[in-house]
């Protein structure tokens, strides 16, 4: 049994070396020249924008790309190129941000998937139990291995990830992203856990854009921008502002919320639920009363009901039961169609399948919503004249970064996919807006650039509707904030009434402490956060 | 290996690419015909000859080129929908059956009049076979390929029926064979002394207006837009079910035009042999012009011509002509695999 006894490791021992990496598409330059070492016992904090090439280098490290030049170390052995299980032979384990699980098998099997021959006559033997229930108790990785790993938490599933990557003996532990999908909570236990690892001698970097974390749970810090290392610091030695400088390459552009006096309710749900064919419920109930001049936030974790709040919201689906109402007259046609006639500006929350036509060109997708309009078809006929004009006049307006109205969108970069949607969405000056997810995957710029329109579309009185996973978001923005949670809305707070660890327990279930106030009784591990929230 | 998209591909290298492809392909072929102990050199130049080398060989190209452009339009606007309609060679017999039931006799009018009618009832009939498996799929979610495909056997037996039944002409020796339609419903020769009839304008007409259609309406819009992304259609509120069956009435009356054209134009009346296939050679056509409704036009002339040589050269070389099938099969595939080509690349490590 190749089981490693990890206390053989020397702590600060370097494991793993990257010197010099470049990598280039064509005239893109993905890594340049990076070089990164990493101690067992150390969390390294790996930091940069979307496109900064984090996840480029890792590829590198797996061996999905080769790089152009420079070499890789793993415990002092150079690693093979290109090879895919080089990394893995060598102990290095990774964690992505899209779990790579098979759903209707148990956690057991999982976890030695491709670790056992082909032809076993017997899974899972006992000697891989007694291993897993080892790693189990050693590292606090709480997970009942007989579950199917459908049955099982966003945070739990990660944890089978964590052990599959262990018991393959990984002393190197890549983790992508890992809070993308994690209640604030969550996210805490995880850092535990991985505290827990490197106390024991293993060697974690992970991977984030999201600065209060990285402060909070690594030893050191390094940050990527434009493909290169510009920044690389113990992250004792540091601050959240100076790492943010460093992702940015300069001042961290502002939003400025004004907070003005709100209008009339402008749109209404009402007693609204919706259920699946099979029977389930993905809202229970709802009521929710949107006004002109404010944003309100809906929270949640992903898979509690938002997505489908959004496709009525849409006009994708409508309501199994209860009623809109749009300026106090009910609606009866929910459709699309209806929905962008009635003023209701769309923002999906997948860009590319749901937002835009990638292969057609910018000027035909500016207009996907009103091409009928006599302005942009008569007699049949499309008005190109006018599509180039709008596209052209959006485009600066907008600053679109592209080639021409002429080009194709799926050309664009997801910051400049989002501005075409936004333009497409408030050159019609809606009434109503639904924002899904508007900043996922952007940039810090691309990010301020889309929350300064949805103020700025909010000054003017219109109505938002933010829907997001980002709580530091709806927190910087948002007037008003329900948390979604199994279909069911919270009563609305303020961001000012409430703070992210209140938030991310009513994510969580607990509703009755969405207000920033003591709650009876809550989970253990968030305690000590809710503790410092005094009454 | 590994494979990479391609950046700025050039209108040079789109050009070139189906160019490579027929060089390519007949290469391929010239081993087959090595194989068969003819002179690939003697039997090209016989191909081309046969099909382009006089007047008459470029008028009966011209003919077997007009029912394939319009089954490819047919084709290639139902395919710009993602509406795989495979049931062409079906639209086009129901067209040709309404063109014998009307244009037979049942009255009579100027031909000016009369062949419009018929094509007008063709091309309805096409409409209305492709409606039935159209309505399936955006109502039921039913897989359109299957049931347009089977349909082509239905009307096929269908078509069977009448012309060994009620339909049978009894002037024509017993053969299963309609009668012949009527004077002022016959299409009149372009070229004199040849089988070149207006049904080819027509085609070219009809190319024309279906590249209008896709590249400057709104209709066009819809069905690209349809086509290319029919989740974010609906999200933007285009009627999506409407744009594919208005599409499925348009593809499967282009379809119909193919019968009555060929009925009216070449045959005169209703046989059971009336298309060798053409339905599904517009498959093929609407591929190989990548569903461009004017590369249409010249992907049918490519197979018209390798169809029409490849008879008389196997004629010339007693080679078999299914070599033409051949060589146009497997220009497909090189015209296919040169359009990816040259769009992405292979690296190899």
């Amino acid at each position: 049994m190749g089981f490693f006894n990890i206390m053989d490791m020397s702590v600060d021992q370097i494991v793993l070396q990257l010197t010099g990496i470049t990598k280039t598409f064509g005239k893109l330059v993905a890594n340049e020249n990076i070089s990164l070492y990493l101690r067992a016992g150390e969390i390294l904090a790996l930091l940069g924008e979307n496109g900064a090439g984090k996840t480029t280098l890792m590829n590198i490290l797996f061996g999905h790309y080769v790089a152009d030049s420079g070499h890789i170390e793993v415990f002092g052995e150079p690693l093979t190129p290109g090879s895919p299980n080089a990394a893995l032979t060598h102990g290095v384990g990774m964690v992505h941000q899209h779990f790579t699980l098979a759903d209707n098998m148990t956690v057991l099997d999982n976890i030695t998937l491709g670790t056992e021959p082909l032809f076993a006559i017997k899974r899972g033997s006992r000697a891989a139990r007694k291993k897993i229930q080892s790693l189990v108790d050693r590292f606090g990785l709480e997970v009942d291995s007989k579950a199917l790993v459908k049955h099982l938490s966003v945070g739990e599933r990660q944890r089978v990830e964590i052990l599959k990557a262990l018991y393959r003996d990984s002393r190197i532990l890549i983790l992508d992203e890992p809070t993308a999908v994690l209640t604030p909570q969550e996210s805490e236990n995880l850092f535990v856990t991985l505290k827990l690892l490197a106390e024991q001698g293993l060697a974690v970097i992970f991977i984030s854009h999201k600065l209060k974390e990285v402060i909070g749970a690594s030893d050191r810090c390094c940050v990527l921008r434009h493909g290169r290392v510009v920044f690389e610091s113990k992250t004792s030695e540091t601050s959240a502002e100076k790492l943010a400088r460093a992702m940015v390459g300069g001042d961290i552009p502002q939003t400025s919320k004004v907070v003005q006096e709100v209008g009339p309710e402008i749109f209404r749900l009402q007693n609204v639920s919706i259920s699946g064919q099979d029977g389930t419920t993905y809202l229970n109930d709802i009521d929710l009363s949107l006004y002109q001049g404010e944003i309100l936030g809906i929270a949640g974790v992903a898979g509690n009901g938002q997505a489908h709040l959004a496709d009525l919201v849409s006009g994708m689906i409508s309501p199994g039961s209860g009623q809109l109402f749009l300026a106090g007259k009910q609606l009866k046609k929910i459709t699309p169609a209806a929905m962008v006639a009635h003023g209701v500006g769309r923002i999906p929350q997948d860009r590319t399948t749901t937002g835009l036509v990638g292969d057609m060109t910018i000027e035909e997708n500016m207009v996907l919503e009103n091409y009928k309009q006599k302005n942009y078809s008569s007699f049949g006929l499309l008005r190109f004249n006018n599509l180039r004009k709008r596209a052209l006049d959006l485009i600066a307006q907008f600053d679109i970064r592209c080639p021409g109205p002429k080009a194709t969108t799926r050309q664009l970069s997801g910051g400049n996919m989002q501005k075409l949607i936004l333009a497409r969405v408030l050159a019609e000056n809606p009434k109503i807006i639904l924002a899904c997810q508007p900043t996922w995957g952007l940039d810090v710029g691309a990010a301020t650039f889309v929350h300064n329109q949805l103020l700025a579309a909010k000054k003017r009185g219109a109505a938002v509707l933010l829907v997001s996973e980002d709580l530091d978001e709806l927190l910087g923005i948002a007037d008003r904030i329900h948390v979604i949670y199994h279909g069911r809305l919270t009563p609305a707070v303020s961001p000012e009434a409430t703070d992210v660890s209140a938030l991310g327990l009513a994510m969580s279930g607990h509703a009755d402490v969405i207000a920033k106030r003591l709650p009876r009784s809550i989970p253990k591990d968030s305690q000590e956060q809710a503790g410092e929230v005094a009454q | 290996m590994r494979i990479e998209a391609r950046e700025n591909v050039s209108w040079l290298a789109k050009l070139a690419a189906p160019a490579v492809a027929a060089i390519i392909a007949m290469a391929v072929c010239a081993i087959l015909i090595l194989w068969t102990g003819a002179s690939p050199v003697e039997a090209y130049s016989l191909l081309f000859s046969g099909a382009l080398g006089s007047k008459f060989a470029v008028s009966e190209t011209l003919t077997r080129a007009t029912p394939l452009i319009f089954t490819g339009l047919a084709a290639a606007l139902a395919f710009r929908a993602k509406l795989w309609n495979i049931g062409a060679e079906g639209q086009l017999y129901l067209g040709a059956c309404m063109a014998t039931w009307l244009g037979t006799g049942m009255f009579d009018l100027p031909a000016l009049v009369m062949v419009p009618l018929l094509f007008l009832a063709g091309a309805l009939a096409g409409g209305v076979l492709l409606l039935g498996p159209t309505l399936l799929k955006t109502k039921l979610g039913v897989d359109e390929v299957v049931t347009t495909l089977l349909l082509n056997f239905i009307v096929i037996l269908f078509v069977n029926w009448l012309v060994f039944g009620p339909w049978k002409d009894p002037m024509a020796m017993g053969w299963p064979q309609a009668a012949p339609v009527i004077d002022s419903a016959v299409l009149g020769q372009i070229l004199s002394k040849t089988r070149l009839h207006w049904g080819f304008a027509i085609a070219l007409f009809f190319a024309i207006l279906s590249w209008v259609l896709v590249r400057f309406t709104s209709w066009g819009y819809e069905i690209r837009a349809v086509g290319l992304n029919q989740h974010a259609s609906r999200f933007a509120g285009i009627p999506v079910d409407k744009v594919v069956v208005r599409t499925a009435l348009i593809s499967g009356g282009l379809a119909g035009f193919a019968g009555v054209s060929e009925l009216c134009g070449l045959r005169g009346y209703l046989t059971l042999d009336l298309s060798p296939g053409f339905g599904y050679s517009g498959i093929v056509v609407a591929m190989l012009a990548a569903l461009h409704p004017l590369g249409v036009v010249l992907s049918a002339l490519f197979v018209a011509v390798i169809s029409i040589g490849a008879d008389s050269m196997s004629r010339s070389l007693n080679i078999s002509n299914y070599i033409s099938e051949v060589a146009t099969a497997i220009s497909l595939l090189a015209v296919l695999a040169s359009m990816f080509f040259s769009h992405y690349k292979i690296r190899w490590r």
